[in-house]
């Protein structure tokens, strides 16, 4: 570029250079859209690949090989894979997932509900994991190598090393068998009235507090013990700024590209990694869901979980792209 | 029945005394434990029954996939909830697996059992306010029946050639004589719907006890007592609520701290765990589910029959069932029927673990090497854990036994029915007619043990028209006799339904026809405060 003269923009870049952030943005849009396709092809590829077929998986024991004929026939299971491909692509790019092959319910309807139900648990552990999260690493860094330092690490490392059903087991065992303070099971269905909803999800969203708690604590620790040592931070502090104003003010802000970037991951992990979490508490969730499809080969809503939970990563992880960039000025341009 | 055990049956009846006392008491006064077994459950009935109250049930087997035509009932839960809603046309006794009238008040046979008359019950009501009528049980068994239909209970129905009104009353003729018939009828998929459910087969209109008020497949289903029920010896809860719990330990956990009165599927691993809560008793039943080994009896080396009776002497059936069902089943006679069926063969002598006739029938078969079993977690609770076994009581009488453990995904696809030799499980049928037509009938499709004898398809064909029982009786015994010394199924056991309450549920009817009170729980309990 510096061969050009000065003041020189090429065409193709004008666009680019002009508005760099929102260029960057839309370039991050249109990726996770192609990446959403290849996801879509592996999904139903994956699934054409597994061993046994509906008719046969669904009916069990009790199949007929009338009866399975009957259910292919109905299905158009004979019919060509790349067919069947684009015609499902085509119906759930409009948004349609069409019916359960199990259940005959449609599975948009099916999953609003599941959905809903599971943004409902992982927006409560969101909303109690990330600040505490956040503040109890920031709280390590202030108290670095000390004792409340030392007691947050080993509880936040106990938790993450315990396996998520231990700790749903270990709470349901104390608070709800031998004291008989929580509800369980966490079973929600319409028409329950909001607070019977929040002492429901109470033991599951604290499993899940529990899980993802060390993760981001850590990171958040790591972060801002790492800016801490840079020479701004020695700046910050000769010129007589209080610890806690040091940590808040000027060495956050440059950490946040790390942390927001771990928040998003475990938010995803909230949504679509929580199954074990599902079946322990008995909560109707997008994982059970999809679990239960993929037991009888109920293609729809196996495809249309899958496609979901991939649209929840990319979107996360395009969310979180974009914030550290936004809050990282020297990303927005890519030497 | 002595003054003592009348005694103790007295205070069943008062609600005074817990099965596991009953049992050990009347046992301890020489009373045999199938009698005691089956005089607690008579004592139970005749218990007062309460009504009132919410009944909580955590059931295992309900799946987000479940659907709520009857047509395509499949899981444990839905089996439950269709008891709840629905009646057939006919039940089976409770102790004697007999056949007992429901929407059909009555039938007759004609000579050759081909042609049946059922008379259709009057003055039933459909829950939606419509009386039930001849039409509403002719089209529900087309609809079941139909070539087209994807009905769980197709390969039931399908000896039914004609189905007719004749009147108020329902012919139906078949195929072939069959003296079964009223039994098959109790099948869980044969609710009686309106117009057969050809209009709405999922809108959950029956003629039960009980009004279904909400359905989310695989999380949970609400009842409301049926206040028109034509029937006074049930229903006796107000309400129900139908939980889907997948997972054992959650069901534990939700009885044990009270908030379910009942679940299903106790595992026999942790049955004594759970024995030690106060307020929990722990309902085993005698059932007709078999865990079998199956030797595909046309394929090298099982075709060789000194071979399967070697493999058959080296199974220690006591042991299995002290280990694999923690002394919740019975031991097996490698015939697939056990006492809970009527017209059971009985006297056959019980084959038992013999490592030197084994042996001798292993030589004799000139068979050397190790013999492959396939086997998964998923064939029966515990299979992998009853394959090793099998080889340490194999291993005594010289025989090798190499366990391949497959993966439990595609298992009932590719292993089973496929491979010469693996792990299964089958669960009962309401008949041994059935029982011998789905699995060791020559053109049964899922002849999983390939056991392909005419003389053995003729003695079942006789006996399935034959309407004098001794008769039957007899063909049975010859037919157990074949399968037992001939056949290429080794079965160590027959497993208890073990499940269990909390001590507030009353009158639970230890069905033999099916698990969970052959579906009936809800329909049969009542709650004490």
């Amino acid at each position: 570029m510096s061969n050009l003269p000065p003041g020189t923009v090429l065409p193709g870049l004008r666009f680019k250079q002009r508005f760099p952030l929102l260029s960057l943005i839309i370039e991050r849009c249109v990726l996770s859209i192609i990446l959403l396709f290849a996801v879509s092809v592996l999904i139903f590829g994956g699934l054409e690949a597994l061993p046994g077929d509906f008719a046969t998986t669904y009916l069990g024991q009790s199949a007929t090989p009338q009866a399975v004929a009957n259910i292919r026939e109905e299905l158009g299971l004979n019919r060509p894979v790349v067919t069947r491909y684009v015609e499902w692509l085509g119906n759930a790019v409009k948004g349609d997932f069409g019916t359960s092959w199990a259940s005959k319910n449609s599975v948009g309807e099916q999953i609003g509900k599941r959905l809903g139900n599971s943004l409902f648990l992982a927006g409560f552990a969101a909303l109690i994991s990330v600040p505490l999260a956040v503040s109890l690493g920031m709280l390590a860094v202030h108290y670095r190598n000390r004792m409340p330092d030392k007691i947050i690490n080993v509880i936040s490392l106990a938790a993450i090393s315990l396996p998520e059903f231990f700790i749903g087991y270990l709470l349901i065992m104390f608070f709800s068998v031998k004291f008989g303070i929580a509800t369980f099971p966490a079973t929600v269905f319409d028409g329950m009235g909001f607070v019977d909803r929040l002492k429901a999800i109470a033991l599951p969203t604290a499993t899940l507090v529990l899980v993802v708690l060390a993760h981001m604590m850590r990171m958040t620790r790591a972060a801002i013990l790492s800016v801490m040592s840079s020479a701004y931070m020695e700046t910050a502090e000769l010129k007589g700024l209080s610890a806690f104003r040091a940590i808040v003010k000027h060495a956050a802000p440059n950490a946040l590209a790390p942390i927001i970037n771990v928040i998003a991951l475990n938010l995803a992990y909230l949504i679509v990694g929580v199954v074990v979490v599902e079946v322990v508490f008995v909560y109707p969730g997008m994982g059970q869901y999809m679990v239960d499809a993929v037991t009888v080969r109920d293609m729809p809503v196996v495809q249309a979980c899958g496609l979901i939970f991939a649209a929840v990563y990319i979107f996360l992880n395009m969310t979180a792209d974009i914030l550290a960039i936004v809050a990282n000025p020297r990303l927005r341009h890519p030497r | 029945m002595n003054d003592y055990t009348k005694y103790l049956a007295g205070r069943v009846t008062a609600g005074g005394l817990s099965r596991r006392e009953f049992m050990g008491r009347a046992m301890a006064a020489g009373v045999t434990l199938t009698l005691a077994d089956k005089l607690f459950t008579e004592s139970a009935m005749a218990a007062e029954p309460k009504r009132g109250g919410h009944l909580k049930l955590g059931l295992e087997g309900g799946a987000a996939t479940d659907s709520k035509d009857p047509a395509k009932f499949l899981s444990q839960v839905m089996f439950c909830i269709g008891r709840c809603w629905g009646d057939m046309l006919v039940e089976s006794h409770p102790l004697t697996g007999a056949a007992v009238p429901s929407l059909a008040e009555s039938w007759e046979p004609s000579k050759d059992a081909a042609t049946w008359t059922f008379k259709i019950r009057k003055g039933v009501k459909f829950h939606n306010g419509k009386e039930l009528t001849i039409d509403d049980v002719v089209a529900t068994l087309k609809r079941h029946t139909d070539a087209k239909s994807e009905s769980g209970a197709l390969g039931v129905v399908k000896s039914i050639k004609e189905i007719k009104a004749d009147g108020d009353n329902l012919v139906l003729t078949l195929t072939e004589g069959n003296a079964d018939l009223p039994l098959l009828l109790t099948d869980y998929h044969l609710v009686i719907q309106p117009n057969g459910g050809y209009d709405d087969p999922l809108a959950s209109i029956g003629t039960g006890p009980y009004k279904q008020v909400s359905f989310e497949p695989g999380v949970r289903a609400t009842f409301e007592r049926n206040k028109d029920d034509w029937r006074t010896d049930r229903g006796f809860v107000d309400s129900i609520e139908i939980i889907c719990m997948n997972d054992a330990t959650a069901r534990i956990a939700a009885l044990s701290s009270g908030q379910v009165h009942y679940i299903n599927r106790v595992d026999p691993k942790t049955v004594d765990l759970l024995k030690r809560a106060p307020n929990v008793e722990i309902l085993a039943t005698a059932g007709r589910g078999h865990y079998v080994f199956i030797m595909h009896c046309d394929k090298a080396p099982f075709d060789n029959n000194d071979l399967r009776l070697a493999l058959k002497y080296a199974m220690d059936r006591e042991t299995m069932v002290k280990k694999i069902l923690g002394g919740y089943g019975k031991v097996g006679n490698d015939f697939p029927i056990n006492s809970t069926y009527a017209l059971f063969p009985e006297g056959i002598e019980q084959r038992k673990y013999d490592p030197d006739k084994a042996a001798f029938h292993y030589k004799k078969s000139g068979h050397s090497g190790s013999v492959l079993l396939r086997t998964s977690e998923v064939a029966f609770p515990g299979a992998v854990d009853a394959a090793v076994l099998y080889q340490e009581s194999c291993k005594k009488a010289g025989i090798n036994i190499e366990v391949k453990r497959e993966p439990g995904d595609g298992y009932w696809t590719n292993v089973w029915n496929v491979q010469p030799f693996s792990t299964s499980y089958w669960g009962g049928r309401p008949t041994q007619d059935q029982m011998y037509s789905t699995a060791y009938l020559s053109t049964a499709d899922w002849n999983d043990t390939r056991f392909k004898r005419p003389d053995f398809d003729k003695l079942l064909l006789q006996a399935r028209s034959e309407l004098d029982e001794a008769k039957r009786k007899e063909l049975y015994r010859a037919m157990a006799m074949m399968v037992r010394d001939e056949g290429g199924v080794i079965l160590p056991m027959f497993n208890d339904f073990v499940n269990a309450s909390t001590k507030q549920v009353k009158g639970y009817v230890h069905d033999i026809g099916n698990d969970m009170s052959n579906g009936y729980v809800a329909t049969r309990v009542w709650l004490d405060a």
